[in-house]
């Protein structure tokens, strides 16, 4: 069977309006989804978790908060990082404060926290546009880094200014903590960010993403058909912050196990988080993952590559794959500006037709 | 004239008054953009604003819709003194608009741009729709027959799904003119809705805009620069020059008024 979109007619507004329009994308997305949670959990290792599977879910969490706030609302944020920091210090306090609460809640509710340090620093975002409101996010980044570095309430006073996650378990398994097996982080952030990603996806095709596109494009007429900027870009700073604070809650408890900010969630990290979005596409779902799994997935190929597969020194071949992946990043943005999203859409468009386009 | 209404000369029946603009004056520093400008928009009308460039009319247009408070002067709407009020808020009033060079969001369908045109109809909150789940589902669905209804009638089912970016100009003016049909408006603003078009477009927006008054009863005003159109077009024609009311009537009486001959003409120097 060809993958086409012709003969597949849709009879009601409401099956013309799901996620995957097309049958085969329907039926790929089902199998992905079987294959991800009846066969990966099986098959994973330390290994495969650390390196490719659990950084690769949580950063797709985080694109896809991130890609709601710049990529459908339009709103340039730096500081991605600090926000996730958010997410991982309220964490750990919770974590801390009250040991018997499942842990699920504990990151669902740091998640909140963001949500309203995001709508807080959200606020310069209806007077300010463009490069100003990045630099102002921007300033948001260094103040939480520098904040959770000064004041010690943050990291229970602990002598090394680090934030170490206590071992909690769901179901009699620990998700958090040394003795986590690896199948357990994947699943654990493998259920988050399939819930998230639904929730997301359901917001964005409704009206509230089309209020949040219509600020992107053009805010003036957005107005004047009914949409109230204050609440749209605000609700925006909410739900995209709460997507940050939750990524960077499992980047701490799950995938590190022990952070200190500077390190874990600087600046660095809120490139890295806009680069996803923007290699994988602004204003896609399917760009927030494919952006994710291109900036974690590269560097583990690369570095497989040289240094496996042709003997390199491990530090000649670090330098090197930075090197390319910049390169690549560069490449990109010349060849198709809109990310790997737009690929795919224009590869879609051209079967349509195909094998006789003219 | 009587308060009550009038007929047309094509014999439609003209309600009472819907919008009053009274002593509207506009001040942007010392330049007067509007000097104590009155008129009135009656149900079921279709009334044209005029002018030579610079005459104010996209002004008044502003004020309407929410973008200028003027300093002086009060806007009554459907019987009642507006406070001065955000655009947004106008908009939940029954007043849509579209603009000279074209609002669309460029990055969206023809199909989204439109349902955003309905956002003020629509009542599930953000829970309900980030659930897609019951009544969310069911509006989002009643929502999309209305506009799929919009779409038949201006003649754009095979763009629906089309990025506007994409769209030629004559185009994105029909869907900018959908767009403000489909928040179902009680009165609906067109700010030359014929700017830049050739003659066949324009006949086929002429048409659109006499059907929509026609078989929707919406009241419409609109600005334009085509003489022709708006004699044909409107029932009642305000002509401003240099931000002040020089005439006001119906078409073929404005055409005879020796100060919009003026306005237009020049004055002959003997």
């Amino acid at each position: 069977m060809l993958y086409r979109e012709a003969g597949d007619f849709k009879t009601t507004y409401a099956k013309d309006s799901q996620t995957f329009p097309i049958k085969a994308d329907r039926m790929a997305y089902f199998a992905l989804l079987a294959v991800a949670f009846g066969v990966v959990p099986f098959l994973i290792n330390d290994y495969w978790a650390n390196a490719v599977f659990v950084p690769f879910l949580i950063y797709a969490i985080a694109a896809i908060g991130l890609n709601i706030l710049t990529g459908y609302c339009g709103q340039v944020s730096l500081g991605t990082g600090g926000f996730m920091a958010v997410g991982a210090y309220a964490c750990y306090k919770l974590m801390t404060a009250f040991p018997e609460v499942p842990v699920l809640l504990h990151v669902l509710l740091a998640g909140g926290v963001t949500a309203g340090v995001g709508v807080l620093f959200g606020l310069p975002s209806l007077r300010i546009k463009g490069f100003y409101l990045a630099v102002a996010t921007l300033a948001a980044q260094f103040f939480l880094v520098w904040l959770f570095n000064k004041v010690p309430w943050f990291y229970n006073y602990s002598a090394s200014g680090q934030i170490t996650a206590p071992e909690r378990s769901m179901f009699g398994i620990a998700v958090t903590g040394a003795n986590t097996p690896a199948w357990a982080k994947y699943l654990f952030c493998l259920v988050i960010l399939v819930a998230l990603a639904w929730l997301a996806r359901n917001l964005t095709r409704g009206m509230v993403g089309r209020k949040w596109m219509a600020i992107r494009d053009m805010d003036i007429a957005a107005e004047i058909i009914g949409v109230n900027p204050l609440t749209t870009k605000l609700s925006a700073f909410a739900i995209s912050s709460f997507f940050i604070g939750v990524s960077g809650a499992l980047f701490f408890a799950v995938y590190l196990g022990a952070a200190e900010v500077g390190e874990a969630f600087g600046i660095q990290k809120s490139f890295l988080i806009l680069f996803m979005i923007i290699i994988g596409g602004l204003g896609s779902m399917f760009g927030s993952f494919a952006g994710a799994a291109f900036l974690v997935l590269l560097p583990v190929f690369l570095k497989n590559v040289l240094v496996g597969g042709l003997g390199w020194p491990t530090d000649l071949a670090a330098h090197i794959e930075l090197m390319i992946v910049g390169g690549l990043i560069i490449t990109f943005l010349i060849l198709e500006p809109h990310g790997l999203a737009q690929l795919w859409r224009v590869a879609k468009e051209k079967l349509r037709l195909w094998p006789f386009p003219h | 004239m009587s308060a009550e209404g009038y007929t047309t000369a094509d014999g439609r029946k003209i309600g009472g008054v819907l919008m009053e603009m009274k002593n509207i004056t506009l001040r942007f520093g010392g330049v007067k953009a509007i000097t104590d400008i009155s008129f009135d928009i009656r149900e079921g009308e279709i009334r044209a604003i005029i002018g030579p460039n610079g005459a104010g009319k996209s002004s008044m247009l502003n004020v309407i819709s929410g973008f200028y408070v003027p300093q002086e002067g009060e806007v009554w709407f459907r019987g009642q003194k507006r406070a001065p009020m955000r655009p947004y808020e106008v908009a939940r009033q029954g007043i849509a608009r579209t603009f000279q060079n074209i609002a669309l969001f460029e990055g969206m369908t023809v199909l989204d741009n439109i349902m955003t045109g309905r956002l003020t109809l629509m009542e599930s909150g953000l829970a309900a729709q980030s659930l897609w789940w019951g009544k969310a589902q069911r509006e989002e669905v009643a929502h999309r027959e209305k506009v799929e209804k919009i779409i038949d009638f201006l003649e754009i089912q095979p763009i629906r799904k089309t990025p506007v970016g994409r769209l030629p100009y004559g185009l994105k003016k029909r869907v900018e003119l959908a767009r403000a049909l489909a928040a179902e408006p009680k009165l609906l603003l067109l700010d030359e809705p014929m700017a830049g078009m050739n003659v066949e477009e324009k006949e086929d927006m002429c048409r659109f805009i006499l059907d929509v008054n026609d078989e929707f009863g919406t009241t419409i005003a609109l600005i334009e620069h085509d003489m022709g159109v708006v004699m044909d077009l409107s029932d009642r024609v305000v002509v401003m020059d240099y931000g002040k009311k020089i005439g006001d009537g119906p078409p073929d009486e404005v055409r005879s008024n020796p100060d919009v001959i003026r306005a237009y003409l020049g004055v002959e120097h003997a």
